[in-house]
């Protein structure tokens, strides 16, 4: 970095972004220390796994669930087995006559506490515009197939709630812990783009 | 505002293409934006409303072009220079040049968990809810030149309410700098041919999240 100290080995965003941070540290609006604290806590610390253990928590437990579905946010502070998560968190529940798909017409909305960031395609005009719409078409390209009979259900995260979905228990998983049972649960599954796995780690 | 944000319905924009393995950020810059996103709304000189608005208010052709987090750039720039944080010249020159606006508060190594979580929404109520779930409400036709979260795929459409959740900051109050002015939150469930005629998938059913001024009866 010594030969380079001018920045002339940025990038155009790289530079602009570091002139952005470097005016604001200045001023003292911001501390550079602690944006490394934030962008660490996104990259490492949180992501589906936690929205998984949940999941795999309200298969095994049914008075989690039932508090789960009645309200989310409330359910996983109580339960002391999850890191804390926002307001308004509401978890919509697949059954064999309902399928639940999550989206954000407007912007991005995602349930970041449970999910982590959302991976670009959640955040692309084409699913933004086409799941409100056709819902089934995007599944297609998922390579999800529905139940025969199943109704679609499109939740558009226009406010400050957020959506996860609860998928359906794969067979053949009786007696399963919520280690293994985490395992099988997808983050797609989460936002119901996806099923949760089979016993075998398979796609349904 | 009506512009190409609000995607809803819109055609044309081909298959939803994903990545295998995708990487949290794609390159450390963009990292570096979000924090700063946290750390600029911690100080309440904006909020997350206005972020969104100055997001909107890019042109569509920029909008569309470029990546999530270049969008955040330049509405964080844009947010920055309009309250004053920062000037033209100081983005140019990559140093501060005039002296710091006094701001409420500065997001610390000690509160840094704050920036993490959710910022909690709801708000005391003014009144009672006018809607209860069960009943059959229409949107209205609403088409603000400022910021909305009705979008336009389900304005003028008859739906019911599903379910009361709460009463919460409005958008639209909020991102004009107009303060929190709490509203009643509802979801609203809409058929799918309501929104999209008779083509559409008979089992298809689409909520939204809709603020009370949003709704009328019917």
């Amino acid at each position: 970095m010594s030969d380079h100290e001018d920045g002339s080995h940025l990038t155009e965003m790289e530079l602009r972004v570091r002139a952005l941070e470097t005016v604001l540290a200045e001023k003292g609006y911001i501390d550079p220390a602690v944006l490394d604290l934030i962008v660490e806590h996104f990259e490492t610390k949180v992501g589906p796994h936690i929205g998984a253990r949940v999941v795999a928590q309200a298969w095994v437990d049914t008075a989690f669930r039932q508090a789960l579905l009645a309200d989310a946010t409330a359910a996983i502070a109580a339960s002391g087995n999850f890191p804390p998560v926002g307001d308004h968190l509401i978890a919509v529940e697949n059954t064999p006559d309902q399928h639940n798909m999550v989206v954000c017409t407007l912007c991005s909305c995602y349930p970041w506490d449970v999910l982590g960031l959302p991976p670009v395609w959640y955040k692309s005009a084409p699913y933004r515009s086409r799941v409100v719409m056709d819902p089934r078409g995007v599944l297609r390209e998922f390579g999800v197939a529905l139940p025969e009979g199943a109704r679609l259900r499109v939740w558009d995260s226009t406010a400050e709630t957020r959506y996860l979905v609860l998928p359906r228990r794969p067979a053949g998983t009786e007696g399963w812990t919520v280690d293994q049972l985490a395992a099988l649960v997808t983050r797609d599954s989460m936002i119901g783009t996806g099923l949760a796995l089979t016993p075998e780690g398979d796609p349904q | 505002m009506n512009a190409v944000h609000d995607l809803g319905g819109m055609q044309g924009f081909g298959e939803v293409v994903r990545e295998a393995g995708e990487p949290a950020f794609h390159a450390d810059w963009e990292g570096r934006v979000l924090a700063l996103q946290r750390a600029v709304l911690y100080t309440r000189a904006a909020n997350l409303d206005g972020f969104r608005h100055a997001q909107e208010s890019l042109s569509a052709r920029t909008y569309l072009s470029i990546s999530y987090y270049h969008r955040w750039l330049l509405a964080l720039t844009k947010l920055t220079l309009d309250l004053g944080l920062v000037q033209g010249e100081e983005l140019q020159t990559g140093h501060a040049l005039a002296p710091a606006k006094p701001l409420g508060r500065r997001l610390t190594r000690a509160e840094v968990a704050a920036a993490y979580l959710r910022s909690p929404f709801g708000r005391n109520p003014q009144g009672s809810p006018r809607f209860k779930p069960g009943d059959a409400v229409r949107t209205k036709n609403l088409h603000p030149e400022g910021h909305t979260r009705l979008p336009r795929y389900a304005r003028d459409k008859v739906g019911r309410i599903e379910a009361l959740c709460g009463c919460h900051v409005f958008a639209d109050s909020s991102a004009a700098g107009m303060g929190d002015d709490p509203q009643w939150v509802y979801t609203v469930v809409f058929d799918g041919r309501t929104l999209w005629g008779e083509p559409a998938d008979a089992s298809l059913t689409v909520s939204i999240e809709a603020f009370e001024p949003y709704l009328e009866a019917c």
